[in-house]
């Protein structure tokens, strides 16, 4: 099956905010079938990879099936987090859009 | 079955001021929660309360109740707060003086306290409570002398107990966000004390609602699907006895209902979705079932819930020494290079005046290049113009001064193009810092205190 690389924001949407000295970004996926592909693909690790210049510490993932959902904590990816980070994000609040810049390989005809 | 509507007028204090305003006018609804704290507000309003203490409180929620008192008491809404932060008997008191002006009586006006452990907190301490920071694990003894503020999260029986006592306004402190939303349906429909599953359906309904128009459209990562956002209605639940509830709005408002937009805010500043952990029960987010119900209505079901923690979460702050921010504009060729060499000279003539930072105690942004998503998201090819921010933080006062009053000389001796420098030399603010702790449940419970006066 012929596959294209795409950002995730073409079959998910995400909300993020700040969790103590990290971020939560919760991705929701569009359909089931997305749903599997990011819970099969979308590993910690990966995420890690993606965030590298922003999160410190180790990253978790969480499932919701129920919602499409899969939560990550970014830890330490803040700054120093609240009133403490000097950042312009410091509450994390542009995390979300960022894992949805992430590109992953996605079968073809799910784009049309 | 019986339903009773409880919305959401005020997600945090900077919220819209409008949107309370339209959510009681814009159709029938029966509460309406306001949240107005955040981490830190209540270290706010305690320096306020020590220069005046008929201060401490949301002042905010007085504008509120000056513009609609007349029609709260004509239609019987109910109003659940936290704006009483650290004076909700001052607060109550800022309401009978409106009152009385607006010539309305009969308004029974609730006050829960308990929540402030600051006057306790030697006696805590002393008592073995090490109130250990939640994420870093060590005690707050240490720093004892630069806490600012203590607060227990309360959970809904206090609010639940004010509403039993007739009260139609109830101010707390502390609460949580999302007992805000459950004390109506405790009071409403007689929920008991470990009916975990609709307590639990109670407290999501709360996280739905608690941040306003983010279950309504706002800050939705499809924003282009959204209509009107500018004119976005606040959120409603229509709650029944069996925990079950939709999520609407007024008709006529923009914003939209689906269950993307609820599943979004449901992620929002989410941990282990099996565990919410919150006063009144642990509520189990991978139970919950959304499902379409018509034009902007989304219904909420299956949610199960477990026991309450012996602890309740407790949010300390303290003074964590200074910082400043402050920034320029570099437009025109080589915006970039010349932004890179601008932060240079900043720092290597603070070096030259023996004012260094450590590395993560200053940060150099280049907002318009990468300054949210570094490493993911950056322009391709030359940006025409970024913004130059630059921050510093550190204990002593004078040494973020001085940083303050390197910004300026850029533009006259850094690269050129060099603008927007606007509002004199940064000011070092004081750090007020967040400390999470858990403190057992029996240290405050006996405590906590509910009054309902009526003017």
């Amino acid at each position: 099956m012929a596959s294209r690389r795409v950002p995730l924001s073409r079959i998910a949407h995400a909300r993020s905010g700040d969790k103590g000295d990290g971020s939560n970004v919760g991705i929701i996926a569009r359909d089931e079938k997305a749903y599997e592909l990011l819970r099969r693909e979308l590993t910690a690790a990966r995420v890690k990879d993606h965030f590298t210049e922003i999160c410190r510490g180790e990253v978790e993932r969480f499932e919701v099936p129920n919602l499409r959902a899969l939560n990550f904590l970014l830890h330490d990816s803040l700054g120093g987090g609240g009133t403490a980070s000097l950042r312009t994000d410091a509450q994390g609040k542009t995390h979300g859009q960022g894992l949805l810049a992430m590109e992953l390989a996605v079968p073809e005809e799910w784009l049309s | 079955m019986k339903t009773v509507r409880i919305g959401n007028g005020q997600g945090f204090w900077g919220d819209n001021v409008d949107a309370p305003v339209e959510l009681l006018r814009g159709g029938p609804i029966d509460y309406i929660g306001m949240d107005y704290l955040a981490e830190v507000t209540l270290s706010i309003m305690m320096r306020q309360k020590l220069r005046n203490p008929d201060l401490g409180y949301a002042t905010d929620f007085i504008d509120f109740v000056r513009r609609v008192l007349p029609e709260l008491k004509e239609h019987g809404v109910k109003v659940l707060t936290n704006a009483g932060g650290l004076n909700p008997r001052a607060c109550r008191a800022k309401i009978f003086e409106v009152a009385r002006e607006l010539g309305v009586s009969g308004i029974k006006v609730g006050v829960v306290e308990g929540d402030d452990l600051m006057p306790r907190l030697p006696e805590l301490l002393a008592g073995g409570n090490e109130l250990r920071n939640m994420e870093s694990g060590e005690p707050l003894a240490p720093l004892a002398e630069r806490v600012t503020s203590v607060n227990a999260y309360l959970g809904a029986r206090p609010v639940v107990e004010a509403l039993e006592e007739g009260a139609q306004i109830v101010l707390c402190g502390r609460v949580t966000d999302t007992a805000l939303a459950l004390a109506p349906m405790i009071f409403e429909f007689g929920w008991g004390e470990e009916d975990w599953d609709l307590l639990a359906a109670g407290t999501i309904a709360g996280h739905i609602l608690e941040c306003g128009a983010q279950a309504t459209g706002g800050n939705f990562s499809r924003f282009w699907e959204v209509p009107d956002l500018w004119n976005v209605g606040y959120p409603f639940v229509d709650a029944k006895p069996d925990g079950t509830f939709t999520v609407s709005k007024h008709p006529g408002t923009g914003g939209m209902v689906t269950v993307d937009t609820v599943g979004e805010q449901l992620v929002y500043e989410m941990g282990n979705p099996n565990e919410y952990i919150t006063p009144d029960c642990v509520a189990d987010f991978t139970s919950i079932e959304l499902e379409a119900a018509g034009q902007d209505r989304v219904a909420v079901a299956g949610i199960r819930g477990r026991p309450r923690t012996p602890y309740l979460k407790i949010s300390a702050s303290y003074l964590d020494g200074f910082k400043a921010s402050g920034q320029v504009t570099v437009s025109g060729p080589r915006a970039v290079e010349k932004a890179r060499l601008a932060a240079d000279v900043v720092w290597r003539r603070l070096g030259r005046a023996g004012v260094e930072f450590e590395e993560d105690q200053k940060v150099t942004e280049l907002i318009g290049l990468d300054a949210c998503l570094p490493g993911i998201l950056s322009t391709t090819g030359e940006p025409p113009e970024v913004v130059l921010r630059l921050a510093v933080h550190d204990p002593e006062r004078a040494r973020v001064e001085r940083f303050g009053k390197e910004i300026a000389p850029l533009v006259t001796a850094g690269p050129p193009g060099v603008t927007g420098f606007a509002g004199g030399r940064p000011k070092p603010q004081e750090v007020v810092a967040y400390w999470p702790a858990l403190l057992a449940r029996e240290e405050v419970e006996p405590h906590l205190e509910v009054s309902v006066e009526e003017v």
